[in-house]
């Protein structure tokens, strides 16, 4: 049973939602940067994706130098504030910490940097030099982590940017995809402000390029684009009832949340379907809003999940129950109403994951939502000429970061099919400079 | 079942641990206060000539997340009027006749030492102690330090006490001098009953950046203080040991710096202490910190058999030696436990920058770093980074059987003595090439 009551108010939902990763005060930060033991060749940095110098960071925040820890983490990651909150440092920087090799507390990495770089926010701290004017235009297609951060790093070589959002917000997926207790809206938003205001790049936002003929207004107007749309919808799985109202896509459902907060309705008993993060972050989510009962169905056994074993502990501690070797196989309707979902068990033979007949069951809910992976934005990129996708209709690209068109550049989820808010930001920066190279010849 | 009382140059205590002089022991109250939770002793804070006081006094020296591992203050001797004070004595010699209170004492001429010893004395003080050590403001009236730096001073006052004194006089010597042992002499030939040390070295505990001051502040404006703390222990303990190995000082030494422990108590008794005297820990931590040291010492000595403190006073000094008396041949190399490391390189890049490239990482295989043992020069420094408690070892290599020293060999006419002499101990010993530093 999860110990959450629905929330109401705006209080009582950021209490259900309390910040796993709370902002550090200034003697928290403190005592914690003194645990460093600043290794040599430290494994943290090697482990970050955006390779941020964190002993650097760390020795700074020590040395009360809270505005060079906050530059030292932008100078190599745009995202750091973000970064700091959502990455899944357990596996990475933190993961990687020598303490854990002496069951010693590795040190809390992600939160020194998001008390540095909120520190640096709040006090509007100037990050860099913007370069001189080069001249050249580039446009950016999405105003995520990967879009932001090659628009950071464009301006900060004195490229003119602009971004095309779709939506009315910018950050992506960091805003409408993380789950709320690891970062705020307003943490995520405020963090955007400050690069916007920072590096001078200009969003047009409610701007969706949706059409052939606004792509080709764009490769007029600009010398390269930038991808960074990310993923598109859930993916059906094609299974009876999947269009049910009360069955949600998981990334659909996280949105709502994530905007609407305590003023989405959900049931009393909710089966997601999934084993990756996000149907850990989507069971998590619902059992704080109070949905009596949440269950978690993987196909496979619980050690093939996706998900890392950190975010399923995140899901069991806030009352999920896991059920394993269970493939959805109906989805359950009596007149129109959600009743359950026919499950039947499965088992590995020969490594392949197979039905055993007459194992069928029936488990009861009033709400189903499908973390069962998210489509590719083929339409949108059958648009552009001689642009070639992989086999799971990833952008194809370079070791430059350069699709099969030479004058567009991508990175983010559209081309490693779904990954962590860093590898984005990392992958963007780099991009952003083999831009540079292409637009300089 | 140890026994911790002393007799400290006939001043008896129930345990060694007393209170320094200092802001501690400003008044009756927190003497008996001290006392009650298990103190020993105390020395009074110093009574003398009249001063006033400014604010603020103290500053802190913090080292990554660790407050006050050095301290520093600028107060001077007590303000209070003498008349309180001899009555305060009084009152705790009332309630506490088997505890040591010290009258810490500084005044200028003849006379006034005559006098306020007496007055002390009539008011139940079991000793004195005489305060030729503070570094800071009463210096620059001549009394202090300045009376600490001048041994022909040093042996006079004293001599002025000892006329009247009918209880035993400490000596509180400055460690604000090239060579203590001369002030520890002349301590003896004034006709002292012991000495005391250190008093505070003189310092500035650090600076205002901002406002460009040094600390304390003092209205924008700031002046040198005394130094004390864990941070001088180290300097202390070697103060310590060259008065208690000195052959004409033969007086008990009441140990002051930095303790804080129990620990750090039994070091200052290993190296000759027959009392330790705290102050800065108190002044952190409270009087409570007696617990802990009192069950500490109890039974460190139960364990090493230790019946009384005499038993434990100078158990280390016969192994203090000049450095030309040690063995050269004696061997240690450095080993690496690697079960135990973390990996976190702190040896390698210690031993590669800082001392002698004895260090090696693979990098394609492991982060676990390995010695080189032939350039290892068994310093110690690895050992010394290493955050694994012992992980990093120092194993012996030399037979064990030939001992030769620099003092041994200079007698056999068998040591280097020219600049390029092959004999020396670094002669044919791996560097790399200069240039080496810049591959990468």
């Amino acid at each position: 049973m999860s110990e959450f009551v629905r929330p109401l108010s705006k209080e009582e939902f950021e209490e259900n939602f309390s910040q796993i990763k709370p902002i550090m005060n200034d003697t928290e930060a403190y005592l914690e940067s003194s645990r460093c033991l600043f290794c040599y060749d430290a494994p943290c940095v090697t482990a970050c994706p955006s390779g941020i110098d964190i002993p650097l960071f760390i020795r700074q925040i020590n040395t009360k130098n809270i505005t060079g820890a906050a530059k030292t983490i932008y100078e190599a990651n745009y995202l750091g504030n973000t970064c700091g909150k959502v990455c899944p440092t357990e596996v990475l920087c933190e993961g990687a910490c020598v303490f854990n090799h002496q069951n010693v507390k590795p040190l809390e990495i992600g939160r020194l940097q998001s008390f540095s770089t909120t520190n640096a926010i709040e006090r509007g701290v100037e990050l860099c030099y913007v370069r001189e004017d080069k001249n050249k235009k580039v446009a950016i297609i999405g105003a995520g982590p990967s879009g932001i951060s090659c628009a950071c790093e464009l301006r900060k070589e004195g490229f003119e940017v602009d971004i095309y959002e779709a939506k009315s917000q910018p950050s992506g997926l960091a805003l409408h995809g993380v789950a709320p207790y690891k970062i705020t809206n307003k943490e995520v938003l405020t963090e955007m402000n400050y690069l916007k205001n920072q590096f001078g790049y200009k969003v047009l936002y409610n701007t969706p390029i949706d059409s052939k003929d606004k792509i080709t207004a764009l490769e007029a107007k600009y010398d390269a684009i930038f991808i960074g749309v990310g993923l598109g919808k859930s993916k059906s799985i094609s299974i009876k009832g999947e269009t049910n109202i009360n069955v949600y896509g998981a990334v659909e459902f996280i949105e709502k949340l994530k905007l609407q907060h305590q003023e989405v309705f959900l049931g009393k008993k909710a089966i997601v379907l999934g084993g990756g993060n996000t149907a850990m972050d989507a069971a998590s989510e619902c059992a704080r809003m109070g949905v009596g009962s949440v269950v978690l169905a993987y196909r496979g056994s619980e050690k093939y999940m996706s998900a890392y074993a950190f975010e399923y502990d995140l899901a069991k501690a806030v009352g999920v129950k896991g059920l394993f070797n269970t493939l959805p196989v109906e989805i359950l309707e009596e007149k129109g109403k959600l009743v359950g979902v026919r499950f039947i068990n499965t088992a590995y033979e020969n490594g392949e994951l197979v039905a055993i007949s007459g194992t069928e069951f029936i488990e009861e809910c009033d709400m189903v939502i499908m973390a069962t992976g998210q489509s590719k934005k083929v339409d949108f990129l059958a648009w552009i000429d001689h642009l070639s996708l992989d086999k799971e209709s990833r952008i194809e690209v370079n070791e430059k970061f350069q699709t099969t068109n030479k004058k567009y550049f991508a990175a983010g989820d559209a081309v490693n099919g779904g990954a962590e808010v860093v590898n984005a930001v990392s992958d963007a920066k780099r991009a952003a400079q083999e831009i540079k190279v292409y637009l300089s010849k | 079942m140890s026994d911790l009382s002393i007799n400290f140059a006939g001043i008896k205590a129930p345990n060694p641990f007393w209170l320094a002089s200092a802001p501690p022991t400003n008044s009756g109250y927190q003497i008996m206060k001290a006392f009650d939770q298990g103190w020993g002793g105390a020395v009074w804070k110093t009574l003398g000539v009249p001063v006033i006081n400014v604010s603020s006094r103290y500053g802190g020296l913090d080292y990554r997340g660790t407050r006050m591992m050095g301290f520093n203050n600028i107060e001077l001797i007590t303000d209070r009027p003498l008349k309180d004070n001899l009555k305060e004595i009084e009152e705790v010699k009332k309630h506490f006749p088997d505890h040591a209170v010290i009258a810490s004492l500084m005044v200028e001429t003849r006379e006034e030492w005559h006098q306020i010893v007496r007055d002390v004395e009539n008011a139940g003080a079991d000793g004195l102690e005489l305060n030729f050590g503070c570094p800071h403001g009463m210096c620059e009236r001549g009394m202090g330090s300045a009376v600490g730096q001048e041994p022909e001073v040093i042996k006079m006052i004293v001599g002025w006490v000892k006329e009247v004194a009918k209880t035993p006089v400490i000596v509180k010597l400055t460690p604000n001098i090239t060579d203590i042992t001369v002030a520890g002499l002349a301590s003896v030939q004034g006709g002292g009953d012991a000495i005391s040390l250190i008093n505070t070295i003189q310092s500035i505990i650090g600076v205002d950046i901002d406002n460009f001051v040094s600390y304390p502040n003092v209205g924008g404006e700031s002046t040198n203080g005394g130094y004390c703390g864990p941070a001088v222990k180290p300097i202390a303990l070697n103060m310590l040991k060259n008065c208690a190995q000195h052959p004409y000082i033969n007086l008990p030494i009441s140990g002051i710096g930095g303790i804080e422990n129990w620990k750090d108590a039994v070091e200052y008794i290993l190296l000759g202490a027959g009392s330790v005297q705290v102050c800065t820990a108190v002044m952190h931590y409270g009087f409570g910190i007696i617990r802990e040291m009192i069950a500490g010492l109890e039974q460190y000595m139960d364990q090493k058999g230790f019946k009384t403190i005499d038993d434990m006073v100078g158990k280390a000094l016969p192994k203090i030696k000049t450095w030309e008396n040690l063995n050269l041949n004696h061997k240690v190399v450095a080993e690496i436990n690697n079960s135990k490391c973390i990996e976190c390189q702190l040896c390698y890049t210690a031993c590669e920058d800082g001392a002698h490239q004895a260090i090696g990482i693979n990098k394609e295989e492991t982060r676990v770093p390995y010695i080189i043992e032939e350039n290892c020069v068994g310093c110690n420094l690895c050992s010394l980074v290493c955050p694994v408690e012992g992980c990093i070892t120092m194993k012996r290599k030399d037979n064990g059987k030939e001992v030769i020293t620099w003092k041994e060999k200079t007698m056999a006419g068998d040591v280097p003595t020219t600049f390029d002499d092959e004999r020396a101990g670094g002669a044919g010993h791996h560097v790399p090439k200069p240039a080496d530093a810049l591959k990468k």
